[in-house]
């Protein structure tokens, strides 16, 4: 465990135990929602730790390890931290096609990271996506919530706020 | 019983029924703009004028099939649910909104624009198989779908179009949206339904098939967006009219589109069974200067490769069958006489092997190994027997040696890429290893 585990703010808040419940409500069985349980918990931490896990169990009567079984198959769940915002890059066919290589190397060459890297300043965390549904838009980046058209290197700056140096 | 229905269908005759809502300058159709058009009056006929039974019979007629990628005929697949007295009291209508293949962007635009569309036809696959409860799965990248579909259906409820005696008849239904995590393996139905449960999405055996035993058990349908996307238009317009707009053999309109290096990649609507050519030519305005067609895939990452030689091809599921490739999810990729196609194949083939779910040996072993064939292939590093190899993989990798269809639509591009292309993959082994060389 991480000491960040052991901290008070490691309980999951009122909020937090609401919406999960919330969720829970649209199943016949509580399980039903505990991929959009562990999303809840990420929108306010921004990931999973063993504890939250382990209350999210709880409060949907399962087993932690089920649980766990199910957050380790989830590519946009994350069982550590993460930036404040993800960086999702398509390299699927399309976005290959139009240079989203490219733009991953020039990502890398600014921000300083690799695929699964997060920047010191825990700004950014940099992953590889599937096919983002705009490939008539390619190459194609999701940073937080926001899609990204026909990326170019030029707008990476102003995407990134980092300075052109 | 049909009257009313076919008079209406008279009166306006869209040849664009699933995006005519989606108009130039505005972000997306709100209720309003919906109902303007029409809106909600199929789910009224259906649900005043008709008895379940009658529903499906209807999409039955309409000769609607599925636009998720099999072209399963939507009336049959229903028809397998239990209906009546002994049936189960607990059943489900579950939209496949989990849109992953690489190449396709065409739910995304229905969910977007025009979200009471989806809603609408839900209710109406809902009402046809007596479904208690019904579930839109989506992807978890699509958040703006997500913030348009959580706002239509508090509106749907407000409005009486779901919740209790939906316009007044004896039937109920909830209406919920889940949204996902990730793993294109999510878009295989029986692995929705898992994931749906809230598991892991490794896909179930079949039989038992959902329509009997899906969601918890119980009796389950899972459509696409775009197939329940047409049902409001059947119901107000009418099957005649339904049945003009298809110039093959297939009926209705579907959702086209090409991404790669054609002038204008985008998506369209256009009568089923449009020339392939007049797709690439009119709508994508032809390829980009400098470059030219050299082959495509008609409908997503997991179709066989086609050629220039078959561009007066009807975009039909049967036509495109012919020729030895499926229409899929009608949207093309275009491969370009200056990008490699058997680099193309290792793209496609690497998230192949990312995406597998891990579930069954040929394809979680078989895939990672086609993926370091074709690496060292490319790296110079490539021997003569591998063509062969990875020729046999495709047989292995073929349908029935799988758990599911992941792996079989993961051979599709390389086997007809082996055929089609043997040159390009050719030249690799004439190259000496460049790399380990110096
Ligand atoms: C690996 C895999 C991924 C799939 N992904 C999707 C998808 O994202 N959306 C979809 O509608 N169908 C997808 N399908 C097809 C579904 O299993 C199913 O056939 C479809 O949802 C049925 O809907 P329809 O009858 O309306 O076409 C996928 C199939 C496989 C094997
Ligand atoms: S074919 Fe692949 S994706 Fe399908 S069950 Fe087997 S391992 Fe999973
Ligand atoms: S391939 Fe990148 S958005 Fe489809």
């Amino acid at each position: 465990m991480t000491d960040q585990d052991m901290t008070a703010d490691s309980q999951l808040s009122e909020a937090e135990i609401a919406e999960v419940l919330e969720e829970a409500s649209h199943y016949p069985q509580k399980s039903g929602a505990s991929i959009e349980a562990l999303k809840v918990v990420q929108k306010y931490r921004g990931w999973v730790s063993n504890e939250s896990l382990k209350q999210v169990a709880d409060l949907l009567d399962m087993s932690v390890e089920e649980l766990d079984g199910v957050a380790t198959f989830y590519n946009l769940i994350y069982r550590q931290p993460v930036g404040r915002k993800v960086i999702l890059c398509c390299d699927s066919v399309s976005c290959w096609m139009l240079g989203s290589d490219n733009i991953k190397e020039k990502i890398s060459d600014r921000l300083g990271i690799e695929y699964g890297g997060t920047t010191s300043d825990g700004e950014y965390t940099l992953l590889p996506i599937v096919c983002l549904g705009a490939c008539d838009h390619a190459p194609v980046l999701m940073v937080g919530d926001e899609l990204h058209h026909n990326v170019d290197e030029t707008q990476l700056d102003q995407i990134l706020n980092t300075g052109a140096s | 019983m049909f009257g009313k229905f076919l008079k209406k269908s008279r009166n306006r005759n869209p040849d664009k029924p699933l995006t005519r809502n989606i108009v130039d300058g505005r972000a997306y159709a709100t209720l309003s703009d919906y109902q303007a058009t029409g809106g909600y009056e199929g789910l009224r006929t259906a649900i005043t004028t008709m008895d379940s039974l009658g529903v499906q019979q209807v999409v039955k007629d309409s000769e609607l099939r599925g636009r998720g990628g099999a072209g399963f005929p939507t009336g049959l697949k229903w028809s397998f649910v239990p209906m009546g007295e002994n049936a189960p009291e607990t059943k489900y209508f579950v939209v496949n909104a989990d849109e992953m293949e690489p190449g396709t962007f065409k739910d995304r635009v229905l969910m977007e624009k025009d979200p009471h569309q989806l809603i609408e036809g839900m209710v109406i696959g809902s009402y046809a198989i007596r479904a208690t409860a019904a579930y839109i799965f989506l992807r978890g990248e699509y958040h703006l779908s997500a913030e348009r579909l959580a706002q239509a259906i508090a509106e749907a409820y407000q409005q009486g179009f779901l919740g209790k005696n939906i316009l007044g008849s004896d039937f109920s239904l909830d209406l919920y949206l889940h949204t996902s995590a990730g793993r294109y393996i999510c878009g295989e139905e029986t692995a929705l339904l898992n994931s749906l449960e809230g598991k892991r999405a490794n896909p179930r055996a079949k039989p038992p098939f959902p329509q009997i035993s899906g969601l918890w058990g119980k009796p389950t349908i899972v459509n696409n967006v775009e197939t329940v996307c047409n049902l409001p238009h059947i119901f107000f317009y009418g099957i005649q009219w339904y049945a003009g707009l298809g110039r093959g053999k297939d009926r209705g309109t579907k959702l086209f589109g090409a991404s790669g290096r054609v002038k204008n990649p985008s998506v369209w609507e256009l009568p089923m069974g449009t020339p392939i050519r007049e797709i690439l030519e009119e709508h994508a305005g032809g390829m980009q200067d400098g470059y030219e067609l050299k082959g495509f895939l008609p409908g997503g990452a997991s179709t066989d490769f086609m050629l220039p030689e078959h561009l007066d091809v009807l975009m039909d599921f049967d036509a495109i069958a012919e020729h030895g490739s499926r229409m899929g999810t009608g949207t093309m990729i275009i491969l370009d006489d200056k990008t490699c196609p058997v680099k193309m194949v290792l793209n496609l083939e690497q998230f192949f092997s990312r995406e597998s779910c891990g579930w069954c040996t040929p394809c979680r072993d078989g895939l990672p190994w086609v993926v370091t064939i074709l690496e060292d292939l490319i790296a110079g590093k490539g021997q003569a027997s591998d063509l062969e190899l990875l020729e046999h993989q495709t047989k292995m990798m073929g349908p029935g040696n799988t758990f599911c269809a992941l792996a079989p639509g993961a051979m599709e591009p390389l086997q007809s890429a082996l055929k089609y292309f043997r040159d390009d993959f050719e030249k690799y082994l004439e190259r000496p290893a460049v790399k380990e060389a110096g």
